[in-house]
């Protein structure tokens, strides 16, 4: 992280005197042992006390509080639940951490317009049940919807395992409320569909915390499918469910989810939450159909049909919900199974192009032996989103760093491959020394260039998503040729 | 003297770019000049003409993802999908129709559809284009090239600078290679068709519709006058001069037939009261041609024009309304009324119909619509709305009158003050000398 600035850290008692203006003591954290609960998110190898911590209760204070902080050049991390798997939330030694913990109203369910809105704190669980009543959900479900709010999905544009039918939180919200760094509140978007003027909010959706402040969001929701089924299907190797999974979507079929576990997965989870995995097999698929039952007995005699023309070993269809939530349970588990196996590991999250899966298995594990450390995989295999799940022990000095080094380079490959750094998790602290490995410095710049138009002095989040960040005055500069006409060769009509 | 630039390679085009820039000389931005005429005129010495950019460079069905030149011919990426039974699921429009004679060019390039966002009738379910733009390669205004997104369908890395190209209409960056995910073709398509509901029935019916577990991937309500303008036998015979909402279902054959019960029982039958004056079902050919007519804007084509006034509804001018899609019907209603020429009390000519579940509105009229009672009457809805079309210049922009008109007004909702400067810094960090599209969006922009 940057080093802290010491004007900043000179500035904490009057910074304090300026926010008890506003806010009463109770939210404005200070003291050492109550910062502690705020020293870091879910990507748990990295800690940081922040300057102090503010909660405030409406935009009207969130819009203070920036301006402020813009005002003495103070840094600012905005935080949800603190639930980032790359660090995104992760405090500054001289930030201030804004926690939107009061923002946890649902403000408007519009079953007409088929949408919510809501404060941006409420967590993504909470909308699906504030509509359940009336069979409606809100579709995209990170794996850490019970914690992780709706503002910090936006922020991050988060995915889950039904991205590949329902899309990403970027194909699911309709407008927002949010703050720039100089205080000014911002609304975007409304009940309607397509936004005016640029797509400011497309772009909001994913900046990982470093154009604004979200305050409130209106999120599309969807009538609840149905049923949904679920087909187990084993393999004797990757390359034959990679197969698979590229002759199901061949066959016109977007499941609404794909999952692929790999043996070590398959064995953990089985060791531990006793799902009845089949045990003799090298990978897992569950391919997961929702709709009307008509369609869904449909899709799932397909799948079977292409399951077993491709070399699938066994086949096992729900017949029940309870069937259905046993096969999703062993996948589920894969985390904590993990956890029971390793004392820490390390999620990474890379996108590639589905037919490249065997290939990139393969040079996964060779990886492994070459850093000396166990890997498993899960993977959203519809969308091609790989999750390697490195295994290390924090406590023998040196293997955190051999962990990250190893999981650099399968994002490498990942790129290699002709896929992305991350597809659902965010860059964030975790993998912001790679942004080069994708995109040049030409690309980066004009990246830098977006967050000048929201952040001139680069006070809200610094330290993620961008490896160093420039000035934007630098940034700005124009080299012009006063060149004559060029390409006189070129055709003009 | 003017000149239009047609680079091939993205050298030439950044040479281009930096060119205009050191002589602070603007460049109109265009494809095929397909949808010049929408936005406000840009009015510069030079072309940019990016039609050199053209072909697919990488496609793999499986992967869900095509790769191509930003002025690879709209009909050609179709073809080629189609060939692979897949297509783009945002159903983007072809505003040809508009303008019958119009040479096939117009159909527009893959870059341009991108650059306005323009999508169809199945956008309320299966997203605009913007969703399904993944990434691209650009020279920013600045002369500077860029890529932003991937070619995989999942992807975070990075600010999404390719929302924020979809829509800018070439005012940020000139894109010359563009990534989109692809879709499976739905097996089986049928449309369920509801004549003589009122147009608050309508608007309760799509809603219903839409609320229902049965993926309705197009909702739309046409009035009397506009719906026996269809070239579909059996809309003009059984429509026998009344209103028509119709409903698509696609998807696998049995699930097709299943739904189409499901719909129609939910909406005639039950605790709904929705009493058409008659049902029928399209079949998958008459319903191919049925959305393209909704998308299209087929039913305010200019080719309606005759000397009868009667027929002369619905010809002129063509607002694009965004909204809460329950209240669409009301929101045209409003206005409706508020553009009443209250200086002689004539009523109004305008008339309109509704698509996308009726959350996108196209209002017309033969005459110039009062700018400021219009967007009055849309206020309290919330959402926006845009002149899209003034038809009878048949996509020229040589005709005086129309530019004048094209330039005085609003094209584009007004923003508020924090939003317009916001989106002015935006545009600076792309295009600080305003050398692409000056203007086309936005006075400043």
């Amino acid at each position: 992280m940057p080093a802290a600035e010491a004007e900043i850290l000179k500035q904490r008692k009057a910074l304090i005197a300026d926010l008890q203006a506003f806010l009463p003591a109770e939210r404005i954290v200070v003291d050492h042992a109550s910062l502690r609960a705020y020293d870091r998110d879910a990507l748990t190898a990295y800690r940081q006390l922040p300057l102090l911590v503010v909660l405030p209760d409406n935009v009207e204070e969130v819009s203070r509080i920036l301006a402020l902080c813009n005002q003495r050049n103070i840094k600012v991390v905005a935080r949800g639940a603190g639930t980032s798997l790359s660090g995104g939330a992760l405090p500054l030694e001289d930030g201030v951490l804004l926690s939107l913990g009061r923002f946890n109203k649902i403000l408007d369910i519009d079953y007409d317009n088929r949408c919510v809105t809501a404060q941006s704190g409420v967590t993504n669980l909470s909308i699906s049940e504030a509509v359940a009543e009336q069979n409606f959900y809100y579709a995209p479900d990170p794996s850490s919807q019970l914690a992780c709010t709706i503002g910090g999905n936006v922020a991050e544009n988060s995915g889950g395992v039904h991205c590949l039918k329902y899309g990403m939180t970027t194909n699911n919200i309709l407008g927002l409320e949010m703050v720039l760094m100089d205080g000014t509140i911002i609304e975007l978007g409304g009940k309607h569909l397509d936004a005016d003027g640029y797509d400011l909010l497309g772009l909001l959706t994913g900046s990982e915390g470093l154009l604004g402040v979200i305050t409130r969001v209106t999120v599309r929701i969807l009538p609840r499918p149905e049923v949904a089924r679920a087909v187990l299907l084993g393999f004797d190797n990757n390359e034959d469910a990679g197969q698979v999974v590229g002759d199901i979507i061949a066959a016109g079929i977007i499941p609404a989810g794909l999952e692929m576990m790999d043996k070590f997965i398959i064995a953990a989870s089985e060791d531990y939450c006793h799902a009845g995995y089949p045990l003799d097999v090298e990978a897992l698929l569950i391919v997961e159909l929702d709709g009307n039952s008509v369609e869904v007995d449909h899709l799932i005699e397909q799948v079977v049909t292409i399951a077993k023309a491709g070399a699938s070993t066994s086949v096992q269809v729900s017949n029940s919900e309870d069937e259905r939530l046993r096969f999703w349970l062993g996948r589920k588990s894969a985390f904590p199974a993990l956890g029971s196996l390793s004392p820490d590991y390390l999620c990474m999250d890379g996108t590639i192009p589905r037919s490249q899966l065997p290939d990139v298995l393969r040079r996964i594990s060779a990886l492994g032996v070459q850093h000396g450390l166990r890997v498993a995989n899960v993977f959203h295999a519809g969308d091609g989103n790989l999750h390697p799940l490195i295994m290390y022990d924090s406590n023998i000095p040196g293997e955190l760093e051999t962990a990250e080094a190893f999981g650099a380079d399968i994002l490498k490959l990942c790129v290699e491959v002709g896929g992305v750094l991350t597809g659902e998790h965010g860059i964030g602290v975790e993998k912001r020394d790679l942004m080069g490995v994708m995109f040049d410095e030409g690309d980066l710049n004009q990246q830098m260039r977006v967050k000048c138009a929201f952040d001139p002095e680069g006070r809200l989040n610094p330290g993620k998503v961008f490896p160093t960040l420039s000035r934007c005055a630098e940034l700005s500069h124009m080299h012009v040729h006063n060149g004559e006409l060029p390409f006189p060769e070129l055709p003009r009509f | 003297m003017n000149k239009i630039f047609k680079p091939d390679t993205p050298e030439q085009l950044t040479e281009i770019i930096q060119w205009a820039n050191a002589h602070k000389t603007p460049l109109k931005v265009q494809g095929s000049a397909s949808k010049t005429w929408i936005g406000h005129p840009v009015n510069t010495e030079h072309v940019l003409d990016l039609s050199g950019f053209s072909g697919i460079s990488e496609y793999q069905p499986n992967e869900l993802v095509l790769t191509a030149g930003a002025g690879t011919p709209l009909a050609e990426i179709e073809q080629v999908l189609a060939d692979n039974r897949q297509m783009l699921a945002f159903e983007p429009s072809d505003y040809s129709a508009l303008f019958p004679g119009a040479s096939l060019e117009k159909r527009g390039t893959l870059g341009g559809v991108l650059a306005g966002n323009i999508s169809g009738p199945r956008r309320f379910y299966s997203g605009a284009a913007r969703d399904h733009f993944l990434g691209f390669r650009a020279v920013s205004g600045r002369g500077e090239p860029f890529k932003s997104g991937g070619r995989v369908v999942k992807n975070v890395t990075g600010f999404d600078l390719s929302k924020l190209m979809a829509g800018s209409w070439g005012t940020l960056a000139a894109c010359w290679e563009v990534t989109i995910k692809v879709l499976p073709m739905p097996e089986q398509t049928s449309t369920l068709l509801l004549f003589g509901l009122s147009d608050e029935e309508a608007s309760r019916c799509m809603s219903i519709a839409a609320a229902s577990p049965n993926n309705i991937s197009g909702a739309s309500y046409l009035p009397a006058a506009l719906a026996k303008r269809s070239a579909v036998p059996s809309i003009t015979n059984d429509g026998a001069q009344t209103s028509l909402t119709a409903l698509r279902i696609e998807g696998p054959e049995p699930s097709v037939v299943h739904r189409n019960q499901a719909v129609q029982k939910l909406l005639t039958g039950g605790n709904h009261s929705l009493r058409p004056k008659h049902v029928t079902t399209l079949n998958r050919e008459d319903s191919q041609v049925f959305w393209s007519e909704i998308g299209n804007l087929h039913f305010l084509s200019s080719g309606f024009l005759t000397s009868s006034t009667e027929q002369q509804k619905c010809s002129q001018e063509i607002w694009r309304l965004s909204v809460p899609p329950a209240a669409g019907w009301q929101v045209a209603r409003d206005i409706t009324k508020a553009i009443t020429n209250t200086a002689t009390d004539k009523p109004t000519d305008a008339c309109w119909f509704s698509d996308q579940a009726g959350g996108l509105v196209w209002l017309t009229c033969s005459a110039d619509v009062p700018e400021q009672q219009l967007r009055a009457a849309l206020k309290p809805w919330g959402g926006h709305a845009t002149l899209w079309c003034l038809s009878n210049n048949g996509g020229n922009d040589d005709d005086k009158e129309n530019t004048e008109r094209r330039t005085r007004l609003s094209v584009f909702q007004p923003q508020t003050d924090a939003l317009t400067v916001l989106t002015q810094k935006v545009k600076r960090s792309f295009d600080p000398n305003k050398v692409l599209n000056p203007g086309r969006m936005y006075a400043d922009i």
